[in-house]
């Protein structure tokens, strides 16, 4: 494949081999679950390394282990085999240098915008006029501004998950860790606000870890792309993906980005087609 | 003046004043009109007319009073009470599997027939009435407390995990905001059922405020002042409704 050869490959055994200075590692991770007298394992040997200010994606069919690999990552799961460092370190449990933004709707509805935001500067005991200054500048940031004083439930799907970043990003993490962000949302707004996303990590030069099943929303934000197989969640390989920075909504018009995609969606397909034959068989 | 009827603050209101003025003024005609029966039943007009007479003669402000302050007395006591049950049973499955049925059977029992005991413990005051009001009211603090808590979002959880909060941070900070709406519907359940319960003992054991004005002017067969004295009970509801309202506000807009 003429298309394939232009990309740069990297080959998964590569992948173990320590990048200059990961940020984040993840080695050699597996996780099982207990159900009743079956045992499912949900990911199988993962490992993979994070270079800072990169965005790295994790893709896979839905049943991969995605979710689980984001839990154990963010210190929500425990007992699995392996190892999760950041910089070199071992952790266990949550993790200060992470921040998490949730696939569904995780806003404090009782707070409002501001209030939000400032949750995590709060926690760190930060006084009140400079945690709320603080929030302020990130509300701003995900163009949010004249919503401080909103309620969650005055604001639309999208402005909410808004929020959530800015909530994580007020945090200051090492590591922004996605889960299917954007997947609640219509295409459009979607595109838009991976734009805003992108935007803000070019900004910081955010070190970001983003899980989906989405392959325009993975090409049009990463760096580099890890397809996983079906269940059990393995690599499949590790894609780079070389297209401009910054980059706008309007690369998904551009060719480059359709043969990223129609490549990803080649690996994807088999693993996908399983995952349905599974689904179906479940049914039966 | 249309513009103020059109506002969204103001038209809720005016559209409840108005239809209860057309309910009673439709009962003022039936009765009228004898459809309804005038020796039963007193026309709405009289009803109204009696409010300054029980206001003079009978000391209906002192008595709504009375009524007012053990209603509020056992508010307290049901929130001091029935939410911190809630917890216990929140946290502890056994203990909560073992009782919430009868917390369920507790607030179906028709608790005020069981007042010729609590006037032995407590004699005939209003301790007594509290102390009942509180018991038969307890129950759906203590249910829509667990409930509140148990419908915490698990992702508003993980939130807070990934922000590397305590169990007890978590607790307080997010699950018990996060139950808030559920604990003020048991609240104002709760006080309906002990408003209830203290106007009926009152009227029962002829003591007090409201409820003994009631028995007192339905013993006289003073229909007028009977449903005149309701309006004060209704007022009581609606001074306890307004306080919890001001502080589930004050609670979640802080």
């Amino acid at each position: 494949m003429k298309v394939a050869a232009s990309m740069n490959r990297i080959d998964v055994n590569e992948v173990s081999k320590p990048e200059p200075d990961p940020v984040l590692v993840v080695e050699r991770v597996s996780m099982k679950f207990n159900l009743g007298e079956q045992s499912v394992t949900a990911v199988d040997d993962v490992s993979f390394s994070v270079r800072p200010g990169e965005v790295f994606t994790v893709i896979g069919p839905s049943g991969c282990g995605k979710s689980t690999l984001f839990n154990i990552i963010g210190g929500l799961l425990g007992h699995y085999e392996g190892e999760v460092r950041i910089d070199g370190s071992k952790i266990a449990g949550s993790h200060e240098s992470i921040g998490m933004v949730f696939q569904e709707e995780s806003t404090f509805p009782w707070r409002n915008v501001i209030d939000n935001v400032a949750f995590p500067l709060e926690l760190k005991g930060m006084g009140k006029s400079e945690r709320l200054d603080r929030a302020r500048h990130f509300i701003d940031m995900v163009g949010l501004s004249g919503f401080e004083r909103h309620m969650p439930a005055q604001l639309s799907g999208g402005m909410r998950q808004r929020v959530a970043i800015a909530r994580t990003l007020a945090y200051e993490p090492r590591i922004l860790l996605m889960d299917e962000p954007f997947a609640a949302l219509d295409e459009q707004t979607k595109l838009l606000l991976g734009e805003k996303v992108m935007e803000i990590q070019q900004r910081l030069k955010q070190t970001t870890l983003l899980i989906t099943h989405n392959l325009s929303e993975a090409v049009q934000l990463s760096d580099r792309i890890l397809i996983m197989t079906y269940r059990p969640g393995r690599v499949k390989r590790i894609l780079d993906i070389k297209l401009d920075r910054p980059r706008t909504a309007d690369v998904v018009g551009s060719e480059a980005f359709g043969r990223y995609v129609a490549e990803i969606w080649a690996d994807l397909r088999e693993e996908a087609t399983r995952g349905m034959s599974d689904a179906e068989s479940a049914r039966r | 003046m249309a513009s103020l009827l059109r506002s969204d603050r103001f038209l809720p209101a005016a559209t409840g004043i108005a239809s209860l003025a057309a309910a009673v003024a439709i009962v003022e005609l039936l009765l009228r009109a004898e459809i309804l029966n005038p020796h039963i039943m007193p026309y709405p007009s009289d009803v109204f007319a009696a409010i300054p007479r029980i206001i003079r003669e009978e000391a209906v402000f002192q008595r709504f009073l009375v009524t007012a302050g053990e209603t509020l007395a056992s508010l307290v006591l049901i929130v001091a009470i029935g939410v911190p049950l809630g917890v216990l049973l929140q946290r502890n499955p056994l203990v909560r599997k073992a009782t919430e049925s009868w917390f369920s059977a507790l607030a179906a029992a028709p608790i005020v027939l069981a007042y010729p005991l609590f006037l032995v413990l407590f004699g005939r005051n209003a301790s007594a009435i509290v102390a009942l009001a509180v018991i038969g009211s307890i129950p759906p603090v203590v249910l829509k407390t667990v409930d509140g808590l148990a419908a915490t979002r698990k992702v508003l959880i993980n939130v807070g995990r990934a922000y590397s909060m305590t169990r007890r941070q978590i607790f307080w900070r997010i699950m018990v905001p996060s139950a808030i709406p559920s604990i003020f519907v048991g609240i104002r359940l709760g006080l309906i059922f002990a408003l209830v319960k203290i106007v009926g003992v009152e009227f029962l054991i002829n003591f007090g405020g409201l409820g003994q004005l009631i028995n007192e002017l339905a013993e006289r067969y003073d229909l007028a002042g009977t449903y005149a004295a309701i309006i004060f009970v209704i007022a009581v509801s609606m001074l306890a409704f307004t306080l919890t309202e001001w502080i589930e506000k004050w609670l979640t807009q802080r």
